[in-house]
């Protein structure tokens, strides 16, 4: 870990102290986890405080941790923002959870970072995460009247309705998907010894 | 007197200036914009959805798909994340070709954004030539990849394969005689580091001819001086990167304030802007493309000099050789499992950016330790600047609003993913 990042944490841990776990520092990067209570308050710290000074919001993006395996809390939904300093040159993430899994919900950026809008409606459309006081949450990349939130990890990459022009009714038209979902490789996770010298396989 | 109503007008999906399938509700309060709601992802095919479905090589082809003019930019980011989870070193030379042909990526893309804002605007000219220097650079890709546009030509590890020794030519036909094909041939006679080298050489003359025809005119600065202003500050509450940010007069520039590759070894400056209006980015975008081609220079100088391997000899990450694989056992089952089963990367999770012609293109990787990701998120440049446009568009004229569009340098590929 390098002198800056290091340096980093050492802050992070002064001025946020409780608010956050651990910051953690891993392949050059630092990652800090909060509480969805004090989500709002860290990010405007991270903005505003001199020390961090975290004055552009590069990416927000949601993520389902429904089948991976080293979630122990069992929560599923998380917004993930990346967040630089250009004032230090620093990047962190800053993963906050959404305490309930049927209805998540989170404390809106937007104020802080108007940039947040647009990735918090992306989260939305594709994950379902609801932002609080966001003004103008509304799907963006899916169909008008799309049903579902397709990057949950339990909706099929075939989805479940497709398109087709009907020349009858002379539109188009909505039916239950025709192709059958298929899958070339299989995913496989390998236990830590596979392929070396010594072990089996 | 009658009341008088703000109306809308529906500009796109299918509009030539909308660069895509962009779908903007414009509201007018008669030729002023007074809001702008871009409708966005007519162009959304789930590219990440669909990695989570494909093993981590599998991926590479894909992310040429999203921004479609600067192709090897967006495998450039994927691969870094990869490389970086994996925890493996690219071989020197491999750094430098890609340096190089991020580079030529730059000048293509920079030379598509000003020829087609130009025409947007009503200069007609400037395309036809923007164009003819592109199409260099297309014969560039096809030289080392096999394909103008998506190359797939960036791997985790390296790149595919070395430099070419040789450059394609053209053939006579009833359309070219030989003395046409003569002068076509003349700089495609060398390997493919003479062309380039040859292109970089007449390149600056060029960019001369662009500023004559445009940096001067009188109608291209009434339609894009003090148009779409946006103050340093404003430029990062937005998300603002690339020129966009640097139009604004931030200098910021991944290249050189987080390097990767060889970045640090070039000899390059940054252009920033002083206004922040469309002029502003169009002088950034113009002399970026004459520092690209400093570093184009350079590359191609190191290459010349300096053979090697151009791919990770890791034969769980890149392919062996064919030859190797021909005739020993290993190096055939090391090439099966690969293409079959993929490379198995480390659990983890990584942000891996670069300064991608149009801004930061980032590639936010999580991995459980699969053949698949477990998620892939793709942070593209033109997502926040589309974001951006009702706050830049407010106030100004409706036709103002087609220059902003172009200014954003938008790919709706990249914007939708």
């Amino acid at each position: 870990m390098s002198a800056k990042l290091e340096h980093l944490c050492e802050k992070l841990k002064e001025i946020l102290g409780g608010a956050i776990g651990d910051p953690l520092s891993r392949l050059g990067e630092v990652t800090v986890e909060v509480p969805a209570a004090a989500y709002h308050e860290v990010a405007k710290t991270l903005r505003d405080h001199a020390e961090l000074k975290f004055e552009e919001l590069i990416d927000l993006s949601g993520i389902d941790y429904l089948s991976y395996s080293d979630r122990a809390s069992g929560l599923r939904f998380a917004a993930v923002s990346h967040l630089l300093s250009m004032t230090h040159n620093w990047r962190l993430r800053l993963r906050v959870f959404a305490s309930d899994n049927d209805a998540p919900s989170l404390p809106t950026v937007t104020d802080l970072w108007p940039g947040a809008n647009w990735y918090e409606r992306e989260a939305f459309d594709l994950f379902g995460i609801v932002f609080e006081g966001h003004p103008d949450l509304r799907r963006i990349l899916t169909d008008y009247g799309f049903v579902g939130h397709p990057f949950r990890k339990d909706f099929p990459v075939s989805g479940y309705v497709e398109m087709r022009y009907d020349p009858e009714q002379r539109r188009v038209v909505y039916q239950p998907v025709t192709i059958e979902p298929r899958e070339v490789t299989p995913r496989i996770v390998r236990e830590e010894s596979y392929g070396k010298a010594g072990g089996r396989g | 007197m009658a009341e008088i109503k703000n109306y809308h007008l529906n500009f796109g999906p299918q509009h030539p200036a909308a660069h895509g399938v962009l779908r903007l509700i414009l509201e007018l309060d008669g030729e002023v914009v007074v809001g702008a709601d871009p409708h966005i992802g007519l162009l959304h095919r789930g590219t990440e959805k669909l990695a989570e479905t494909r093993t981590w090589l599998q991926t590479v082809p894909y992310l040429d798909r999203l921004d479609y003019v600067s192709m090897m930019c967006n495998e450039h980011a994927y691969c870094l994340a990869v490389e970086r989870l994996l925890g493996i070193e690219v071989p020197i030379r491999a750094q430098y070709i890609r340096v190089l042909m991020d580079e030529v990526t730059r000048i293509r893309n920079h030379l598509l954004n000003i020829g087609t804002h130009a025409l947007d605007i009503g200069a007609m000219g400037m395309v036809l030539y923007t164009f003819r220097e592109r199409e260099d650079l297309m014969d560039v890709y096809e030289a080392v990849s096999g394909a103008r546009l998506h190359a797939a030509y960036y791997r985790p590890g390296g790149v595919y394969r070395d430099l070419p020794e040789q450059m394609p030519k053209y053939r006579a036909n009833k359309f070219k005689d030989e003395a046409t094909v003569k002068r076509l041939n003349a700089a495609r006679e060398g390997s493919l580091l003479d062309f380039i080298d040859d292109f970089a050489d007449r390149f600056p003359r060029y960019l001369d001819e662009y500023h004559t025809l445009l940096t001067e005119n009188r109608i291209w600065k009434q339609r894009t001086v003090g148009v779409a202003v946006v103050s340093p500050e404003q430029a990062l509450q937005l998300s603002f990167t690339g020129p966009m940010l640097r139009g604004s007069g931030v200098a910021w520039d991944l290249r050189k304030k987080q390097p990767y590759e060889v970045y640090d070894r070039m000899d390059f400056d940054i252009p920033v802007g002083t206004n922040g209006d469309c002029y502003d980015r169009y002088l950034v975008r113009m002399e970026e493309m004459r520092q690209s081609n400093r570093i184009v220079k350079q590359c191609v100088e190191w290459l010349r000099n300096n053979p090697g391997p151009v791919i990770s000899d890791n034969h769980k990450v890149a392919p062996p050789p064919r030859e190797a694989m021909k005739s020993n056992m290993e190096e055939l089952i090391h090439h099966f499992k690969l293409f079959s089963e993929g490379m198995h990367v480390p659990a983890g999770e990584v942000y891996a950016s670069i300064e991608h012609p149009k801004g930061e293109f980032g590639i936010w990787a999580v991995s459980d330790g699969a053949n698949k990701p477990y998620r892939i998120k793709l942070r593209s440049p033109g997502f926040p600047h589309l974001a951006a446009l009702a706050e830049m568009c407010k106030g100004h004229m409706l036709a103002d609003a087609t220059a902003i569009i172009g200014t954003i340098d938008l790919v709706l590929g990249d914007t939708d993913r």
